[in-house]
Formats: structure tokens, C-alpha cells, sequence
């Protein structure tokens, strides 16, 4: 049984319809994208499983491999701090800024700072913050929250993108997506110009190099990272890869699994700071190392989620996402990744449906590049908070189970389930209460035949064997 | 060959006829058929749900009642895939127990793969139908037959008219509890998936889960849709003519 406030928020989600049809077009498109990108490849499945292994290796031996990153982004010239929490990271973060008069930062796109919630703290602190993906830029003009990992704006359909532009950027009313970017590309490089601080995540660190790897398409990676004269990376602890050469096997498969590219548009490499023979880049590098609850979920029995790489493929495949959008689940991640990720991510918060409003299809499984079984682990973490399930539900399941001991109690249990249910004579029962209610509210319930396989089987089928 | 049936909870009190035509069609096909008459349900709805220590009870149970007979067939790819998949991590602390679900994996076969796989029955080459058909692929069939094996199945020889439904295995949002847990979502999922199959233009969908078919059939009654739904093992016995009743 669901608690209230999700409840409400997931009826709303699904009773607005241009929401739904947006986001079922835009996921419905990217499955079948993700699967032509696939497709393409020698053996997927083969070099899902390699991506897997290599990320389940990594987090096991994860301080070893972090401690060699880190070396070598010193060597690199970078400077390396540990945030521990996301008041840390929001801390650390906005005293780099301030110690150095930084003004305006220009951010690449990044779920890690969605998840500290670093633009307001930087704008607290007096610093004008500019999201430069095209999404996130109109999210932030628009006041709004991204609702998918990789497509912030999926929710929105055109008409709402052109009516936020023209709104906050006092520019002509269009809807043509090129002409929208025309304006937004125009608006952000005069920001490009002024800005002083460079913000982004991180898709992959390797260890060997101490190299972050920046995947984008629209080349705002690139002119974040370059322009301004600091720059400052926030870096999950499990997205440290081992070698240069494992970023081959993760590069074949991020953008597939995101937009079914074989590749993003800009794959940025980048080893610390601005070199005396370099024409360009900043003269600072910082990473940002954040825990944030990581280290406890890699000691438990959901450590598997931390290979997760971020790249939407499970959202997208998801039918429950696909009905219910982004912002239901309340959560900086959403979807299937998302259900797993925020109650352990945020312990203290009230996320035990999350967990539970899945169909375990097993979609996302399938999707997901670094052969994560979401669906298994869905089902533990059921396992693990089943002191919160209701306390019908608990003596449900204790009254189905004495049904389920015994043949004759079973039996018993399919007289009352068939006495129980209303019988107009057309075998179908169409409303009640309990979790009939629930049942009849958008379908039809079938009525136990009138003669159950078992007694079919003692009055006619036995006699021929 | 000697066969005991694993007809699955729900299969008996909704879908008897289903399990008619299993044991109908295992007959025609040369096996014996056998009904332990102490089953009841695999355990699953408690395994989903997060009750594990209920679910451990019926995995015993179920392991105890099946574990006499070399060969287990069941109607349902889910509740196999329950006791292939499921019941040996359920039971890993108790070693003797897991072994014996171990064992027990081994001999249970859903019906459509057991037909194919061992009686080496041609499923195509004996299906006729007079109107086009189209297909439900059930989730928890992915590790027991892909989309592509059920499409092989009904397709092979040209003589079956099937309307591949878009998205061929988009979930139907039953989810056994999940149905009447999260109602809104689970009803939201089942009006894409009736969209997609009415979308083909077939009134006949093939759909081997009864809990799939529970909501399905449930959805397209209430929705006013022409659309009617059988287990491909009553398409075959009807197919064959086996079946008492007419189709």
C-alpha cells in the first residue's frame, strides 16, 4: 500500500497528460534508439557483462584505486579535496570561490551537483551560477527541476521551452528547436566570455592517468572546462575506472545506452590544470571527491548500484517512469537506478515506496550497460524494509501463508475467494472493497472459474491416466 | 514419458481450462501425466513482496511436494522461473535445502520450451487459427523464453497470421502485489500495453501467464476492447481438437 504523499503525487503525475505524453514519446524513441546503437556492436550482452566486471572490480578494491587517482591528479598539477557529505561539498565548493573573488560560474551539466544542491548555495554565497547544457539551462530559466538523469527537460514539450525563453530571455516567441538554440547558444557565449569558474562532474577518473572523462554533446563540456580561469570537478568515489583502456569499453556503451549514439559528440579528457606550453585552460584544477553515504552503501548488500554510470538507460526503458516522470519520485534520481539510490542515499527520508512501485519487469535490467540486476535488488531492498510494510499487509501475508501450508486450507481459501466476490452471472466482478477496491478502480476482475483445475482434475482428468 | 504437473494458484482457480489443454496436449504427445495434489502456490507474491521468510516455507514446501518426479511442467514461465531462479538464493543458509532446490530447478520446465526443447514438437507446424493473432511476452519469462522463441514458435512454417504488437515485450503493470498496491501506476502501464496490442488489429492474444491474462483480460472488459486471450497450450489442444468444449 502506497503512503499518501506519493500516492498523490504519482496520480497527479499520471493525470497530466501532455507530461505523459511527452515523456512516453521521448522514451519510447530512446528505447528503440538504444537498441539500433546496440545492435551495432560485435556482442553487447558480451561487453555489458566486461563493463560490469570492470566497475564491480573497481568498487572492490575501490581505496586502492582511489588512492592512485588521487596521486596522479596531484602529479597532474590538480589539487584533491574529500568531501564527505554534501554540506562538505557545498562548503568546500563555495570557500574556493569566495578565497579567489570568483563571480560567475558556468556549469556542465552534472547529477552530482543536482544531488548537493550546489547552484543555490553558490548563489547564496554571491556567485551567478549558469547551467550551460541546453536542458539544465532552460530547467534553470524556467525555475524548474530536471526530472531524467540525462534529459532534464524531458517533461517539457515545446510550447512550454519557447514560452520560458521568451519569458526570461525577452527574446521573439518561436518554437523551432533550432532557432531556440540559436538564442540560448548566443545568450551563453557572452557568459562564456565573462565567466571565471568552471564547474562540472565527472563521468569517469582514471586511476593509471588521473584524467577525468567528460562526456557531452552540445560542446558545452569543453568550453566550461577551458574558459574560466578556475575550474572545479565534483567526482563521485565510485567513478574512479581502473585504466586509459577501460574508458574504450565504458565510451562503446554510455552513449548507446543514453541517446543510442555510438559515441557523444564531445568526449573531453582532461589531466589537470593549464601546462606552461598550453594554449588554453584553466590555471587552477580542483577535484572534488564526494562520499556522501557512498562508502556505506559499498559495505552493504546494495554495493552493485555504485557501478552505476548515469546514463538514463534504465529510466528510459522503465514503464513505471514512463507513467509517472521524473518528478514523482521526488529524488534527484529517478527510475528504476533512482528507486535504489535515494533511500539509501538519503536514510533519514520517507522513500520505502520507491522500492515497491515496480512491476519487476526487468526492462531496466536488460537496459542497463554495467549489467546491474536492478530487479533483484528492488526485491531485496523490499526484503530489508519490510519492518515499514503496513501492518494489513503484514497480517495479509501471515493469513495467505496458513492458506498456502496446507491443500485443504488452500482449498478452503479458494471457496472464500470465490463466495467473496459479487456474481452478476457474467463471471467478472467489477467492484468492492480492500484491495478489491484498488483492483476494480481501473480494471475488471475475473471470477474463479466455477471449477477449479483441481477439482476438473478429480472429476474428469485423472480417470484417463 | 512421466510428467507431474505444476499447475500454479492461479492457473487452477481462473485458468482451469488452460491447464486442461496442458494436460491435454502432454497426453496427445505421448506423456503421463501426474498432479500432486498437495501443491499450492511457489511462494512468490511473499518472495515480491519482501516477505522472505514466508516465502522460504513455500519454497520447503513446494520443494518437498515436487521433488518424487523427474520431470516438473508448468503453464506459467514466472513460477517456473521462481523455483529455477529464486529458490536455491532464498534457501543459500541452509545448505542441505539448497541443494534440494538446486535439483528441483533442474527438473522444471514451463510447458512451451518443454514441448519444444524436449518432446521436440513443432508448435507452428500445428497451430491453426481463423484470424490474425497476436502475442503478450510476459517479463518473467526472460531467462525461461525470449520474445524472439515465442514469435519462432508461432510463426514458423507462414500458416499463422501474426500481428507483432510495437514494443514487443513491454511490461502488461500486473506485478502480482504491485497491481493492487500502486493501482495507479499498474492501471496507467496496462492501458499502454492494450493500446499496443489492440493497435495491431488482432482480437486473439497469446499470453501464457495468467496473471498477465488476469489483467489484460480484466483491462480490455473494462475498457470495452474486442480483445480475447488464451495460453498457447489452448491453442494448440484446440488446434488439435482435444479440447471437450469448443474453443
Amino acid at each position: 500500500m502506497s503512503s499518501r504523499a506519493f500516492r498523490k503525487r504519482v496520480t497527479a503525475a499520471i493525470a497530466d497528460r501532455r507530461v505523459a505524453a511527452a515523456v512516453h514519446h521521448a522514451t519510447w524513441h530512446k528505447v528503440g534508439a538504444r537498441a539500433a546503437g546496440m545492435r551495432m556492436l560485435r556482442n553487447p550482452e558480451r561487453l555489458r557483462e566486461l563493463a560490469g566486471q570492470i566497475k564491480q572490480h573497481t568498487l572492490e578494491r575501490l581505496p586502492e584505486y582511489l588512492e592512485q587517482f588521487t596521486a596522479n591528479v596531484r602529479r597532474n598539477g590538480g589539487q584533491v579535496h574529500f568531501a564527505k557529505d554534501a554540506a562538505e561539498a557545498r562548503q568546500l565548493i563555495c570557500e574556493l570561490a569566495r578565497s579567489r573573488g570568483l563571480k560567475l560560474a558556468v556549469k556542465v551539466k552534472s547529477m552530482t551537483t543536482e544531488e548537493v544542491g550546489l547552484n543555490s548555495a553558490l548563489e547564496a554565497a554571491g556567485v551567478r551560477v549558469f547551467e550551460t547544457d541546453l536542458g539544465e539551462f532552460i530547467v534553470q530559466l524556467d525555475r524548474d527541476r530536471p526530472s531524467h538523469i540525462v534529459t532534464p527537460i524531458i517533461h517539457k514539450d515545446r510550447r512550454q521551452i519557447a514560452t520560458a525563453m521568451a519569458r526570461e530571455l525577452g527574446c521573439q516567441y518561436t518554437e523551432d528547436p533550432a532557432a531556440l538554440t540559436m538564442i540560448a547558444r548566443k545568450y551563453l557565449r557572452d557568459v562564456f566570455r565573462r565567466c571565471d569558474l568552471g564547474i562540472s562532474g565527472v563521468n569517469f577518473g582514471v586511476a593509471e592517468t588521473g584524467t577525468i572523462c567528460i562526456c557531452t554533446n552540445e560542446g558545452n563540456g569543453r568550453m566550461s572546462t577551458t574558459r574560466p580561469r578556475v575550474q572545479v570537478a565534483l567526482m563521485g568515489i565510485e567513478k574512479v575506472i581502473p585504466r586509459l583502456s577501460d574508458l574504450a569499453v565504458f565510451l562503446k556503451l554510455l552513449a548507446r545506452s543514453s541517446t543510442g549514439q555510438p559515441m557523444g559528440s564531445y568526449t573531453s579528457l582532461i589531466s589537470g590544470p593549464r601546462r606552461a606550453t598550453d594554449a588554453d585552460g584553466p590555471s587552477e584544477f580542483h577535484l572534488v571527491l564526494l562520499d556522501n553515504g557512498r562508502s556505506e552503501i559499498l559495505a552493504g548488500p546494495f554495493a552493485e548500484v555504485l557501478r552505476c554510470l548515469r546514463c538514463g538507460a534504465c529510466l528510459n526503458a522503465c514503464p513505471v517512469y514512463r507513467n509517472i516522470g521524473g518528478h514523482a519520485y521526488h529524488s534527484v534520481y529517478p527510475g528504476p537506478i533512482g528507486s535504489l539510490v535515494t533511500p539509501l542515499l538519503d536514510r533519514r527520508g520517507d522513500h520505502h515506496d520507491l522500492p515497491r512501485a515496480s512491476s519487476l519487469c526487468g526492462a531496466c535490467r536488460v537496459a542497463c550497460p554495467v549489467n546491474i540486476d536492478l530487479p533483484e535488488l528492488l526485491v531485496r531492498m523490499r526484503a530489508a524494509g519490510r519492518a515499514s510494510q503496513g501492518r494489513l499487509k503484514k497480517l495479509g501475508f501471515f493469513g495467505w501463508l496458513c492458506a498456502m501450508r496446507s491443500e485443504r486450507a488452500y482449498r478452503a481459501a479458494q471457496r472464500i475467494l470465490q463466495a467473496m466476490l459479487s456474481d452478476d452471472g457474467s463471471g467478472w466482478t467489477t467492484g468492492g472493497v480492500g484491495p478489491l477496491a484498488s483492483w476494480t478502480a481501473g480494471r475488471d476482475l475475473l471470477r474463479p472459474a466455477p471449477r477449479s483445475f483441481r477439482q476438473l482434475w478429480q472429476e474428469e482428468l485423472r480417470e484417463q491416466s | 514419458m512421466d510428467v507431474a504437473l505444476f499447475i500454479t494458484c492461479l492457473t487452477d482457480s481462473f485458468f482451469p481450462r488452460a491447464g486442461e489443454a496442458v494436460v491435454r496436449v502432454l497426453r496427445h504427445f505421448g506423456c503421463r501425466v501426474q498432479f500432486p495434489a498437495g501443491q499450492t502456490c511457489c511462494g512468490q507474491p511473499a518472495y515480491n513482496s519482501g516477505f522472505h521468510d514466508e516465502a522460504r516455507v513455500l519454497a520447503r514446501r513446494m520443494i518437498e511436494i515436487f521433488e518424487p518426479y523427474e520431470t516438473i511442467v508448468s503453464p506459467s514461465a514466472s513460477c517456473v522461473a521462481m523455483v529455477k531462479q529464486h529458490f536455491a538464493p532464498l534457501l543459500a543458509d541452509e545448505p542441505a535445502w539448497r541443494s534440494r532446490a538446486e535439483r528441483l530447478a533442474e527438473r522444471a520446465h514451463e510447458f512451451a520450451t518443454f514441448l519444444v526443447d524436449r518432446l521436440n514438437v513443432d508448435i507452428a507446424g500445428l497451430l491453426r487459427f481463423d484470424e490474425p493473432v497476436t502475442f503478450h511476452y510476459p517479463c518473467h519469462a526472460r531467462g525461461i523464453y525470449g520474445a524472439e522463441d515465442l514469435q519462432r514458435w508461432l510463426t514458423r512454417d507462414g500458416q499463422v497470421n501474426l500481428r507483432l504488437p510495437q514494443h514487443v515485450d513491454c511490461c502488461c503493470g500486473f506485478g502480482g502485489m504491485f497491481a493492487v498496491d500502486y493501482p495507479e501506476i499498474s492501471t496507467a502501464m496496462l492501458n499502454d500495453k492494450l493500446d499496443l496490442l489492440a493497435a495491431t488489429g488482432a482480437r486473439l492474444v497469446i499470453c501464457n501467464e495468467g496473471g498477465c491474462t488476469l489483467q489484460m483480460a480484466g483491462g480490455a472488459r473494462r475498457r470495452g476492447l474486442p480483445l480475447r486471450f488464451k495460453h498457447i497450450a489452448e491453442c494448440v489442444a484446440d488446434s488439435l481438437g482435444l479440447m471437450k468444449d469448443r474453443p
